[in-house]
């Protein structure tokens, strides 16, 4: 298989800490990758690289095909170049219609002209309510997305996302805050986004993890310290050691 | 399905048929078209404030619905003040001179006339050469688009450089206000090639119009300016309502979550600096001709900040509310600066409103942030049906 995301032996460090340390990384076209890891192990700077809001000071991010060097984008050409991300709060809109939010990320031309000159057109109405329907806010498209509760934030914004079509979705610790059925939700949109394209998903959580049924990462002081199945990694002494301490 | 544009902006129809009835009545109370009722000079502040009203609208574009808190909106205002207000005065001179020299045995050569304007124009700043930035001063045709130009591609510079910098929030605020202080400064000396301090004068005066009286002059101005501000109503209107206005409100709210989603943050920006700078520009080249003269003091970097002001108090984000802001903060100014407010003896000391307007200035600003944070524009929220899915 080949893939569609390779990080090669990135490091970054801030005033001499060292957040992302000699990193290499790789996920497939359709994939579920699960990314844990302790506090401060990298993995939020990891996706910042990635989405091109942190430059590494050595190593290199190459995405898609034909490969493109994402250190040389911007983070808005990375974004249209396929990468969606998700932040740990939920951040939509507030101020506009959940039908609003959607419009905005279906994956239209977004310079400035072309966005002026739009007309909503038939099949845009139908995908946003195709989206609506599947994040479960279809009866909600008119209200104001700040009047919508957490869960069903994290699920507009998973919605957006979706309507953005990226070929890579990175998922900030989806489920919390949650409640039990607001997660089997979330666990459902993710693996059918899954299906189609490759999602990550940074997690601290370890039972949704389990849920999410998939490869897992463990990072640890900036670098991959175990790589397999959750009961592979939880096997593995070192992570034992990182999570339990010493 | 989409509904039309109207119907999401009913702002739009209620505002251009008030503006409409109100430009009816004071055309047929003028002393120029009309039954004399209302003077020629109060049709002159009239004209002006929406001149106001129009450059108001474009601060709220960048600043109510894009979020960049620009303090130097007003400089360019005043650069399209004085790209108009070169044509006239220089025209203007240039009948002058051509009439002055009528009486000679041998007609005037045209460098005999050009000295005349250089001596007559530059003669306080102890000139009598005409700059290079005058090069286009007598084709109006030129100057109109300088009017545009000039203003835009500052912005559009000015823009380019902030913005690809990441330059936001309040350090963006100082670095227009840096850059108005700085335009105002060089203008403000006498070899900026435009008068210095003198500024810009007699602009009231329209060349080859000069038989039309002001009561009449006066009228078309306010008529041209009530124009302006309708186009630029509908102009911005359209701009907000669809999917344009959704972005940049979404950059005011959240820039880095819109910028995750593939937008161009700083192409946007950079496009609602402009627009909106060009605005402000069309909008000070309608205003001066009226107030007759301009000089760099209009340009003062405090100039920029009332402009914020009445944006805040009118209500920032809606439209109308910057109309409100701008017209019934300037038009109280005129008022109260203008020595018809009466002063209040108090006994012990006379409260001059000349002196004192500033500070009740300051308190309804105060009291307006504190009380009612949407402006005077957002009491009309509570008429108004919340929007209908």
């Amino acid at each position: 298989m080949s893939s569609l995301l390779e990080v090669t032996s990135i490091s970054v460090s801030f005033d001499g800490f060292k957040a992302i340390n000699n990193l290499s990384f790789e996920i497939g076209g359709q994939e579920l990758r699960a990314i844990i890891g302790p506090n401060g192990a990298g993995k939020t700077t990891f996706m910042d690289i990635v989405t091109g809001k942190t430059r590494p000071d050595e190593g290199r991010v190459r995405f898609g095909e034909p490969q493109l060097d994402l250190l040389r984008l911007s983070e808005s050409q990375i974004a249209r170049a396929g990468i969606g991300r998700k932040f740990q709060r939920p951040t939509v809109f507030e101020a506009q219609s959940v039908r609003d939010n959607l419009l905005m990320a279906l994956s239209n031309d977004r310079l400035p002209f072309a966005v002026l000159g739009y007309r909503e057109t038939p099949r845009d109405d139908e995908r946003v309510r195709a989206l609506a329907t599947e994040i479960g806010l279809s009866g909600e498209l008119g209200r104001k997305a700040g009047e919508l509760s957490h869960g069903q934030k994290q699920w507009l914004e998973i919605g957006m996302l979706l309507a953005q079509d990226p070929k890579l979705l990175l998922v900030d610790e989806p489920a919390a805050g949650m409640t039990l059925g607001e997660r089997e939700h979330t666990t459902d949109l993710l693996r059918r986004a899954a299906e189609t394209r490759a999602v990550v998903v940074v997690e601290h959580d370890m039972e949704f993890v389990r849920r999410l049924d998939c490869k897992v990462t463990v990072l640890h002081e900036g670098s991959v310290l175990a790589e397999g199945t959750l009961d592979h990694v939880t096997a593995n002494s070192d992570v034992i050691d990182v999570y339990l301490g010493r | 399905m989409q509904r039309s544009f109207f119907a999401r902006q009913p702002s739009v129809l209620i505002f251009i048929s008030l503006l409409a009835l109100f430009t009816i009545a004071i055309v047929i109370l003028s002393e120029g078209f009309g039954l004399g009722l209302v003077s020629t000079s109060f049709v002159k502040i009239l004209g002006k404030t929406l001149c106001l009203c129009l450059v108001a609208i474009a601060m709220d574009l960048v600043w109510g619905y894009c979020g960049i808190l620009s303090l130097g909106h007003f400089a360019f205002f005043g650069l399209g003040g004085y790209m108009i207000g070169m044509w006239l005065m220089y025209e203007r001179t240039k009948d002058i001179v051509i009439a002055s020299l009528e009486g000679a045995a041998l007609p005037p050569t045209a460098e005999e006339i050009r000295e005349g304007i250089g001596t007559q124009i530059f003669g306080v700043v102890g000139g009598s050469d005409i700059p290079v930035v005058w090069y286009f001063a007598d084709s109006l045709f030129a100057q109109l688009a300088l009017v545009v130009l000039v203003p835009g591609l500052l912005a559009l510079v000015f823009g380019w450089l902030a913005f690809r910098s990441r330059v936001t929030g309040v350090y963006l605020s100082i670095l227009t206000q840096a850059m108005t202080l700085a335009l105002s400064l060089y203008l403000f000396q006498n070899d900026s090639g435009l008068r210095g301090n003198n500024g810009l004068s007699g602009l009231q005066n329209i060349p080859g119009l000069t038989d039309m009286p002001q009561s009449v002059l006066s009228v078309w101005f306010f008529l041209a300016s009530a124009l302006a501000l309708s186009l630029g109503y509908l102009l911005a209107a359209f701009v907000v309502s669809g999917k344009f206005g959704n972005v940049i409100r979404a950059i005011r709210d959240d820039e880095a979550r819109i910028r995750f989603m593939g937008y161009p943050v700083e192409a946007y920006k950079l496009v609602v600096f402009t627009l909106t700078a060009v605005i402000a520009a069309i909008a000070g080249a309608l205003y001066y001709p009226q107030a007759g003269i301009i000089n760099p003091a209009e340009i003062a970097p405090i100039a920029s900040i009332y402009l914020a002001v009445w944006v805040a108090i009118g209500g920032r984000g809606r439209l109308y509310g910057a109309v409100i802001g701008a017209a019934t903060v300037s038009l109280l100014s005129s008022w109260f600066t203008g020595g018809q407010a009466p002063s209040v003896p108090l006994g012990f000391y006379t409260i001059n409103w000349v002196d004192w307007w500033q500070v009740l200035l300051g308190l309804g600003f105060v009291l307006v942030t504190l009380y009612m944070p949407q402006g005077i524009g957002g009491l009309f929220d509570r008429f108004i049906r919340k929007d209908a899915p």
